[in-house]
């Protein structure tokens, strides 16, 4: 195959044929054992605002490693995309934080905490896009601030549950106290958890692949009749 | 001010680490000059082959393919060779369409299979 790189594929259309046909061609050369075996790789997405836990929560089941993401300030954030003037131009550094869990040689799973800032949400189609689902942690003490996550998440049809960080000092609430303050769904599971604690997150984990696996198949089966 | 190299090329700064435009890399290209995507969790190894045309692989190509050798998710990559992301799938772009660097997982759905998420749920409950 000859890609011309200078062609019109960063359209859509082209983007998608071509990188079918890339994963067609591919897979047949994949298969391997070893260290030459390609794992399979999985994602859920950590979010909730600022300073409620996430970092935390992935440290507890999962070494943190660092990762360096940038957005140019171009198009998105200034409004002008002058693409010859790049050398007077900025990029804005993210620096996010992702853990990785690693089952065996064939399967990954990374979690990732969503960067808070509405400023960085062009992030966000990057990290959902084929993710499992998403926990929003919530600290009771201010609930507000998870609802720009809920909302991104319902408005994208990502699935989510709500892990409640529970602080100390915080006022502790039922769950439902909490599912009627975010106004959720009532199939929503909302949990109560402590970011701190190993045991703890992986019931929250759990509980997400339990509820994405319900919600799809019932999806499945909705869409058949 | 920051100095440029002889190459006028790249920026350092002693403070910031090595790069402080992480764009001069790629010669400020912020888009992959190529029709693959590369998605976080994709996952991309080395072919081993040289390249089709004239290319010629900078320094932070190579040290890619050094860490391709065996597949690799872009994440780990990334984090690895502690480059931007943006900056990584430019080069990334540059490897594929040179034929040295292959994607040999991605995720193509905006949904993960059932397969999948039933080997996490196992995974998960057996950590
Ligand atoms: N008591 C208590 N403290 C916690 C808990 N979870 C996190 N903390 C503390 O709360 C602070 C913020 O936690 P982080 O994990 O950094 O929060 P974050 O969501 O990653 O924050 P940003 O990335 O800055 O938005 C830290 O000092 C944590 O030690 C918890 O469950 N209980
Ligand atoms: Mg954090």
């Amino acid at each position: 195959m000859d890609l011309n790189p200078y062609d019109s594929a960063r359209q859509d259309s082209a983007r998608q044929d071509s990188a079918r046909h890339d994963t067609a061609r591919q897979d047949s050369a994949s298969q391997g054992t070893g260290p030459s075996a390609v794992p399979s790789t999985a994602k859920i997405l950590i979010a909730g605002g600022f300073g409620v836990g996430k970092t935390t929560l992935v440290g507890s089941v999962s070494e943190i490693r660092p990762l360096r993401t940038e957005e140019p300030l171009s198009d998105r954030s200034v409004g002008i995309d002058d693409t010859h003037g790049l050398s007077a131009k900025t990029t804005t550094t993210v620096a996010m934080d992702f853990g990785r869990i690693s089952f065996s040689s064939q399967l990954v799973l990374y979690l990732f905490g969503t960067p808070g800032q509405e400023r960085f949400w062009f992030m966000w189609d990057d990290l959902s896009f084929g993710a499992i689902g998403a926990v929003v942690m919530a600290d009771t003490r201010r609930v507000a601030d998870c609802f720009a996550s809920i909302d991104y998440f319902e408005r994208n049809d990502i699935p989510f549950i709500v892990a409640v960080n529970c602080f100390e000092g915080a006022p502790r609430f039922e769950a439902d106290d909490i599912r009627i303050a975010l106004t959720l769904k009532p199939e929503i599971p909302v949990v109560l958890c402590d970011a701190r604690d190993r045991e703890s997150v992986k019931k929250v984990l759990i509980g997400l692949a339990r509820y994405v696996m319900l919600s799809r198949s019932q999806a499945t089966t909705a869409s058949r009749g | 001010m920051t100095p440029r190299d002889s190459h006028g090329e790249r920026w350092f700064d002693q403070e910031a680490g090595p790069i402080v435009r992480p764009y001069a890399v790629t010669n400020g290209r912020t888009l992959p000059d190529s029709s693959a995507s590369f998605g976080l969790i994709d996952v991309v190894v080395a072919t081993g082959e040289g390249p089709y045309g004239h290319f010629r692989p900078g320094p932070e190509h190579r040290r890619i393919l050094g860490v391709c050798r065996r597949p690799t998710p872009i994440v780990d990559l990334t984090s690895e060779i502690d480059l931007p992301l943006g900056v990584v799938r430019v080069l990334l772009g540059d490897l594929t369409n040179e034929g040295m660097l292959r994607i040999v997982s991605a995720q193509r759905q905006p949904v993960p299979d059932q397969r999948l998420l039933r080997m996490v749920l196992d995974g998960l409950e057996s950590l």
